[in-house]
């Protein structure tokens, strides 16, 4: 919408007249760049307090094609309006600062700038900043016509202009780019999910804080059982929202949970494409247990292959992660899944059998046969949750894979999450959304995923841990979510939804968060894909694989422990609780740190962007992230348990967050 | 004709301040800004440096009678400083207050003081000589 009107309107003179909001709480410098836009025939409008601007944003989302903005001002945060104006209006914005110090350049980035410029600008920089605008405009098209189609077109333009909402931008935008190759292939092998992605052309929709808020409470209103898309849609009562919107955004939670625990810059990639596409009602809430037995495992199954590139997990969890706020995390099944297709590991032929859920799930399917690299994760997919044999290693390469997805299987999940998370976790920047928007897709696919195929996949985590219980993993999969573990989140909802995503949809998997039936699936695909990866997606894989074929197998919640191997050493999967330790990530802990919780309230998705934000990991950790015990893994029981309650989300923090992995994952498996 | 030795006076001038270091590239930038539609906007941008950053200097020898120093927030206000001198090219003065920031971070109160008194004194000739310059 905003992306055609602006380009129609300034199609002939564009940059000339590009419109610009700029933000510096220092005169001297306002009155330079002020200045220099001017000379360089821009449209400057100026303010020094960065509420006026939010203010004046707010009135008119479309007044404006750019925001500039400083880093240090009194009245808010630089990083904090960047996230906001991300978010709400989805605008590029570029952080100015005199201080270049890497680390700042870095929190710029996973906060969603799309350019980090210098104190004194100088011209030459200002004169090329419109390019930010017409590749968000493109990718944004892009993600409105379908998941599908989407991917290709952000590899493309990629650079991270700054793939939808994702806070990662840059990195998401890679990453995606490379899920989305993979994706695209397995898509088009799928089937399915382009078809149903790619015709959509619905113009994008923004997940407000209030549009959010509304999506939670009705996914937690309906139950996580319950919450598909339509229903939410009812309830949400908003005028302009289709089903396929709360689908994605469902993923997209799922995804920024992941997101968040991968913490991948490429993972924002991932999601970059709209939630939209996947319809929701895969990711979302499909998470039932059910889908775990589903053979949305395939998706999952596609975890374990998707463990190979590091990015697909990660982008595959961040799709999961989403959805796993959502609570959901089975149904985003597909959703886990989309990070695993990355790792191209996932041969998950099976994966596209995702049929399952829904038309997410055809996108994990896709998403399911990465296939690519880390092809030994799971080519198969053992989705018999053969986590435990998984080995972490690869288990947290498959993961990790996930997000990389390489082969652009998993993008498919990934880049639902990615959509959902941002779209979703208006909370978390970390949602990158765009890490749901891959989530879901890979979401999509991992449901096709079959057993089979997980379980090979999930051989390929190092599932060591409990990708036997993913069947609980749903729950495990919203434990996954924790904290940081972005990847985590994604991962879980792999994990967790593996078992749901199979049934639901991709999008679960990232959703671990939310669902917690999904988790168990999920979190041990993701959580071990988190790990492996850095961005956990190998968890996720891992995760998924469990969950499809397993989805009994509260696997989930070992992946969690994966993820939280962090260590991609693959021993993870067996969920220990030090393995979260590694850098905050939770894995899946339920209670995440702010991750992905599946908290009941819906809120989940906000899943503490501080725990998520932990380097990006969502790492489910509800509560601890070092402690990760293998408890916390069993929560893959807890996972499903809380699914069913909902409130697991919240209560995960036990221990045993992912309590399941211990014995439910075995079970599952 | 009159001109002429003035122009060659500021020309001199000019180019003094950049030979003694006292601006840098970014100077030249502020220049290139200027044309027939914003006349003055060197003199503008110098003014407006003057009057926003001498808010900052104050606020920094407040911070500097507070004992113990509070580095963060020295540090903050003398990132501010930064940023917008070097957005006018006061070269002396950004390098000065780049080393001011250096011993905040080290938790050097002496060289606090005394890289401030050293940034305060560059800060008051260039103001001498911009305002001259101007002139």
């Amino acid at each position: 919408m905003r992306v055609e009107r602006v380009i129609s309107d300034e199609n002939d003179s564009f940059p000339v007249g590009m419109r610009v909001l700029a933000v510096d709480d220092d005169p001297t410098c306002l009155l330079l760049l002020e200045t220099l836009l001017t000379k360089c025939k821009y449209n400057v409008t100026t303010t020094s307090q960065a509420i006026t601007a939010l203010k004046m944003l707010r009135e008119n989302k479309n007044k404006f094609d750019l925001v500039i903005s400083d880093v240090h001002m009194p009245d808010m945060d630089g990083f904090k309006l960047l996230e906001l104006v991300g978010l709400e209006m989805d605008l590029p914005v570029i952080m100015l600062s005199a201080n270049g110090d890497t680390k700042l350049v870095m929190k710029g980035i996973t906060h969603g700038a799309c350019d980090y410029l210098l104190k004194p600008v100088r011209i030459e920089e200002l004169q090329n900043i419109w390019q930010h605008v017409i590749r968000r405009k493109k990718f944004d098209r892009k993600d409105r016509n379908g998941s599908g189609s989407q991917d290709k077109p952000y590899i493309d333009s990629s650079e991270a202009a700054g793939l939808g909402n994702v806070d990662q931008n840059g990195k998401f935008n890679k990453k995606w780019k490379d899920q989305n190759e993979d994706e695209d292939e397995e898509r088009d092998e799928n089937g399915h999910d382009n078809e149903d992605l790619s015709t959509q052309k619905k113009p994008r929709v923004v997940w407000s804080v209030e549009l959010h808020r509304k999506f939670v409470a009705a996914v937690n209103q309906l139950g996580i059982e319950k919450a598909v898309p339509k229903k939410i849609l009812k309830l949400m009562n908003v005028e302009n929202l289709t089903r396929e919107n709360d689908a994605s955004h469902l993923q997209a939670l799922f995804l920024n949970l992941t997101d968040l625990v991968t913490a991948l810059p490429e993972k924002n990639q991932l999601c970059g494409k709209p939630a939209s596409q996947y319809g929701g009602a895969a990711a979302l809430g499909s998470v039932d247990s059910t889908h775990l037995q589903m053979g949305t495992m395939n998706g999952l199954g596609n975890f374990h292959t998707l463990a190979g590139p590091d990015q697909i997990h990660n982008a595959a969890f961040r799709s999961f992660q989403h959805s796993g706020v959502l609570r959901r995390l089975n149904t985003p099944a597909g959703v886990g899944i989309s990070g695993l297709p990355s790792s191209g590991l996932v041969q998950l032929s099976p994966v596209q059998n995702l049929g399952n859920t829904s038309t997410n799930q055809s996108k994990l399917q896709s998403f399911v046969n990465p296939g690519n690299h880390n092809a030994n994760i799971l080519q198969g997919m053992p989705m018999s949750l053969e986590f435990d044999q998984l080995q972490n290693n690869r288990a947290a390469s498959h993961v990790g894979q996930f997000p990389s997805v390489d082969n652009a299987t998993v993008l498919p999940v990934s880049s639902i999450s990615g959509s959902l998370i941002d779209a979703g976790c208006s909370n978390s920047p970390l949602l990158g959304v765009t890490s749901n928007s891959l989530l879901l897709e890979g979401s999509s696919q991992l449901p096709t995923l079959h057993a089979s195929n997980l379980r090979d996949s999930v051989s390929g985590f190092p599932n060591r841990s409990t990708l036997s219980d993913f069947t609980s993993i749903a729950p495990a999969s919203n434990q996954l979510h924790g904290s940081k573990a972005d990847i985590q989140d994604q991962a879980f909802p792999i994990s967790c939804n593996a078992g749901k995503i199979i049934s639901s949809a991709p999008q679960d998997w990232n959703a671990p968060k939310k669902d917690a039936p999904y988790l168990s699936n999920v979190p041990s695909c993701s959580i071990n894909s988190l790990r492996a990866v850095n961005g956990d997606m190998a968890q996720l894989g891992q995760c998924l694989d469990q969950n499809n074929p397993i989805f009994n197998r509260n696997v989930g919640f070992d992946f969690v422990d994966p993820l939280s191997i962090k260590c991609s050493e693959g021993e993870n999967l067996a969920m220990e609780p030090s393995v979260i330790e590694k850098e905050g990530y939770l894995m899946v802990q339920p209670s995440r740190q702010g991750s992905y919780i599946p908290d009941n309230e819906g809120e989940n998705f906000a899943m503490e962007p501080s725990v998520i934000e932990k380097e990006g990991y969502l790492i489910v950790q509800p509560r601890r992230q070092g402690s990760y015990n293998p408890g916390n893994l069993g929560s893959l029981e807890d996972l499903a348990s809380a699914m069913t309650k909902q409130d697991h989300d919240k209560g995960k923090p036990t221990d045993g967050d992912f309590g399941y992995n211990d014995y439910s994952l075995r079970t599952c498996i | 004709m009159e001109r002429n030795p003035i122009r060659r006076q500021l020309a001199i001038m000019r180019q003094s301040l950049f030979d003694q270091g006292h601006v840098d590239e970014q100077f030249v930038q502020l220049e290139e800004l200027q044309d027939d539609a914003n006349p003055n906007f060197v003199e503008e941008v110098v003014t407006l440096y003057y009057r926003d950053s001498a808010r900052i200097i104050l606020n920094i020898e407040q911070a500097l009678e507070r004992k113990p120093f509070d580095f963060r927030k020295l540090d903050a206000y003398m990132h501010q400083f930064k940023g917008s001198s070097s957005s006018i090219g006061a070269k002396k003065v950004k390098a000065e207050s780049t080393l001011f920031r250096e011993c905040c971070k080290s938790g050097n109160g002496e060289g606090c003081m005394r890289s401030f008194q050293q940034l305060k004194k560059e800060y008051a000739t260039l103001r001498k000589k911009l305002g001259a310059y101007f002139q």
